[in-house]
């Protein structure tokens, strides 16, 4: 099973690749030892997957948890560097990035666009990081002898069910989580896994904190509720069109009333914005006396 | 304190202060009654659905008390799903029809009349929340009416301003918002819901406390006296029935909330999956944490305005006291000679600190916690001022010695009740006061700017007092983290809650 690829010559054998998945900064293989086929278009094998379990995704929120006051305490100028190195790896992996594309069945010209978009995108929310908290932010002129203001915080450990779109759809739901200090557990279950599991390996070579991105790959209906359910989790972004997966999520959520935004675009080449950041904030407002 | 010790009662204190009953010691205040004649209040209260007062279709009703003397001051109609029904579509009708389609300066216009009259009205309204609610009449006289008609003030300005809500987009109503409040602040919890609501554009259908439902009648008149559209402000009264009816019509854009946390999560699940908009202003147990390098004296009137303010009723209440071990036995000791001074009694009387407790039921749930808190193991202290013999009253009660595990710790009580606890290090006192699933508020008391800063950064709630507590205004975003809510009500934020952006504005 291999990314296919013509061999430059006949007679070597190409050195395959593992995919695994991606917490804490590390790349284990699932707990529970099982996995999935990541399939061609036509149905041929080409890897392996981990097929995560609900003790993974637990996993994966430790690892999450456990980054998450660090990076939220990282000034925003130094995750906006981080963002940035992001879209230089992933610049720089382009042509690895559009053969997975290729092999999940994109037109080479499109996955070369695709590609870019995602590598803007980083970009753009890179630079958002230390601005989003200018424009939204606020002085509150009370009516009384106090300084007041409310600014944004992150809401904490979000968890998110990564789109189909493999690649583009895959940063935009992240990026905008970690330029705004939260930290993530990515569920990532549709038929083209692979962008999302060498995009870890674009993450960890881009000075991102182990824990600040974690990508598990398998099956919804098995890491989804747990990851909903789960208590230390702040938040959840669930990107697909389905209201019915959607809704049990929602419903998971209720537990410990986690935020919940629901993205269903299924083209995800214009949903770039500073909203998108600030659906995953929460607002502090905060009083000091002004006298003697 | 084993479990097979029966609770003995709470102790009297050995010290006392400032007696003010007038009884023994010749030192006390003269009674100041307001004077409630000029207070119209009627037998019988109608429901205010399409600009007119009605009797619930199936001509049922509820009685509305006086806390302070358990005597019935009127009937009132109890709505069902018919009248739920009726003011829902009246709603959708003056937003379909009228208020979408008003010029955004007229909408303003109207919420301006309300702030006014509500300015005008303000001592009738004043009364009649403290004679419906037991609150004393210095804090409905000086905080809430002055505050609700502030919100309105501050929300018509707003009307002609939408464009401006979200940098980058325009803006545009939910629709129909169906709104439930609690009893605490039955005026003021009815400005926060429908001053941002109708300014934006929208129509609403909102349901007061039934053991509150007076001032929000009388903002009804006030509403219909202004001229405001029949139908863009429906009142319906009545119970938790009548609440669930509104918060899970149909035909309801957006769902606001104001109350208990285990009632949020019911309306958080009824409302999955239905993409409508929601806003859940809930419980809280917060921290109020007292530094070694606090100002002393003025951090025992914050503790005392934390928890005392409108007997504990608040859900931002400082209700968990965390004292630097440094200065825990001189806070505890003034606290204590503070809460002496502490007049427990007839609401409408402007010497009165702490009036009554809402209800029967709420009362009972208060005595059920301060058996708990003694049960456990924490050590009760309860200032020995005279209460009147009618009436539902808790004089202000301190546990001392309390741990994370206590009940009291954890849970919300919703009455004038103290944790007290103690901790050595700036990072404990923040890990304690983060150690609850409420996130709603917190109050830091220090002398050094740089560590309140710190601390407040620290605290994970969506509302932070540096050496104050308890402050509100229209201008500033209130609501909680985590289970204390979802959404804000008050400033920009506010405003954001009853619009959706749209596309380039």
């Amino acid at each position: 099973m291999s990314e296919r690829r013509s061999a430059a010559a006949a007679d070597r054998l190409p050195v395959l690749k593992t995919h695994k998945v991606y917490v804490g900064g590390k790349f284990p293989r699932s707990e529970s030892g099982r996995f999935d086929r990541a399939l061609a278009p036509d149905g041929t094998p080409i890897a392996n997957i981990c097929r995560c379990s609900r003790k993974d995704v637990r996993d994966a929120v430790t690892a999450a948890r456990a980054a998450q006051a660090g990076w939220a305490a990282r000034t925003a100028y130094n995750r906006g560097q981080i963002l940035y190195r992001i879209a230089e790896m992933l610049e720089g992996r382009s042509g690895q990035f559009e053969a997975l594309l290729a092999a999940g069945g994109r037109a080479p010209d499109e996955a070369a666009v695709e590609v870019q978009a995602a590598t803007d995108r980083l970009l753009h929310y890179a630079g958002w990081t230390d601005k989003f908290q200018q424009v939204f932010s606020s002085v509150n002129p009370v009516a009384t002898s106090h300084f007041n203001f409310s600014i944004l915080e992150p809401m904490g450990v979000v968890g998110v069910l990564a789109p189909q779109s493999p690649l583009l759809g895959l940063v935009s739901s992240i990026a905008p989580a970690i330029a705004g200090g939260n930290t993530t557990v990515v569920l990532v279950t549709g038929s083209q896994p692979l962008p999302a599991t060498t995009f870890g390996e674009v993450l960890n070579s881009s000075d991102v904190p182990g824990g600040v991105v974690n990508i598990l790959t398998g099956r919804r209906d098995e890491m989804l509720a747990p990851l909903a359910a789960h208590r230390d989790v702040d938040a959840v972004l669930l990107c697909s069109p389905d209201p019915d997966v959607a809704r049990s999520a929602e419903i998971e959520a209720v537990h410990n009333l986690k935020r919940v935004a629901v993205r269903a675009h299924e083209d995800w080449a214009d949903v770039q914005s500073p909203y998108e950041i600030t659906d995953l904030q929460e607002v502090k407002t905060t009083w000091h006396p002004i006298g003697s | 304190m084993t479990d097979s010790t029966p609770p003995t009662g709470l102790t009297a204190p050995k010290l006392r202060l400032g007696l003010r009953d007038g009884s023994d010691d010749g030192w006390g205040y003269a009674p100041a009654p307001e004077s409630t004649d000029h207070v119209e209040l009627r037998d019988r209260y109608g429901l205010f659905i399409a600009g007119e007062f009605t009797d619930a279709a199936d001509g049922r009703t509820f009685e509305t008390a006086n806390p302070a003397t358990e005597e019935k001051i009127a009937d009132v109609a109890l709505a069902g799903d018919a009248d739920v029904d009726a003011a829902v579509a009246a709603a959708r009708h003056a937003y379909d029809e009228v208020w979408s389609k008003l010029a955004p300066r007229e909408r303003g216009k109207y919420v301006y009349r309300i702030a006014r009259v509500l300015q005008e009205r303000g001592r009738e309204l004043a009364i009649t929340e403290s004679l419906d609610g037991g609150k004393p009449i210095r804090e409905s006289r000086d905080v809430d009416i002055p505050l609700a008609a502030a919100h309105f003030f501050y929300y018509a300005g707003w009307a002609d301003k939408l464009d401006y809500a979200f940098p980058g987009r325009g803006a545009r109503p939910l629709g129909v918002a169906g709104q439930v409040i609690p009893w605490n602040f039955p005026l003021l919890m009815a400005a926060w819901k429908i001053a941002p609501a109708i300014a934006a554009g929208n129509t609403v259908v909102l349901k007061p406390a039934e053991t509150t439902p007076l001032t929000a009648l009388k903002l009804a008149e006030i509403i219909r006296d202004a001229g405001v559209p029949p139908g863009v402000v429906n009142i319906v009264t009545g119970a938790g029935e009548t609440g669930a009816a509104v918060v899970q019509h149909e035909d309801v854009d957006k769902v606001a909330f104001t109350g208990s946390t285990e009632v949020g999560k019911l309306i958080r699940r009824a409302l999955a999956g239905s993409g409508k908009h929601y806003t859940l202003e809930l419980g809280g147990k917060a921290a109020n944490l007292v530094f070694e390098d606090a100002a002393v004296d003025q951090a025992v009137e914050g503790i005392v305005n934390g928890i005392f303010f409108n007997q504990g009723h608040v859900c931002c209440a400082g209700s968990r006291l965390l004292v630097q071990e440094s200065v825990a036995g001189e806070v505890i000791s003034k606290l204590k000679d503070r809460m002496e001074t502490l007049i427990v009694g007839d609401p409408l009387d402007k010497n009165t600190d702490i009036g009554a407790i809402n209800s029967r039921a709420q009362l009972d749930k208060i005595e059920e916690y301060l058996e708990i808190g003694e049960a456990e193991g924490a050590e009760p202290f309860q200032t020995s001022c005279p209460v009147p013999e009618r009436g539902y009253w808790c004089r202000p009660t301190l546990f001392l010695h309390a741990s994370q595990s206590h009940r009291v710790v954890q849970e919300e009580i919703f009455g004038p009740v103290l944790a007290v606890q103690t901790f050595r290090t700036v990072d404990e006192g923040i890990a304690m006061a983060n150690n609850t699933p409420y996130g709603l508020s917190g109050g830091v008391w220090s002398d050094k700017g740089a560590k309140a800063f710190r601390v407040t950064s620290r605290i994970r709630a969506g509302v932070l007092w540096a050496n104050t507590y308890n402050k509100f205004d229209p201008t500033a975003p209130f609501g909680g983290y985590k289970e204390s809510g979802i959404g804000r009500e008050g400033g920009l934020a506010g405003l954001h809650a009853y619009l959706q952006p749209e596309a380039a504005a």
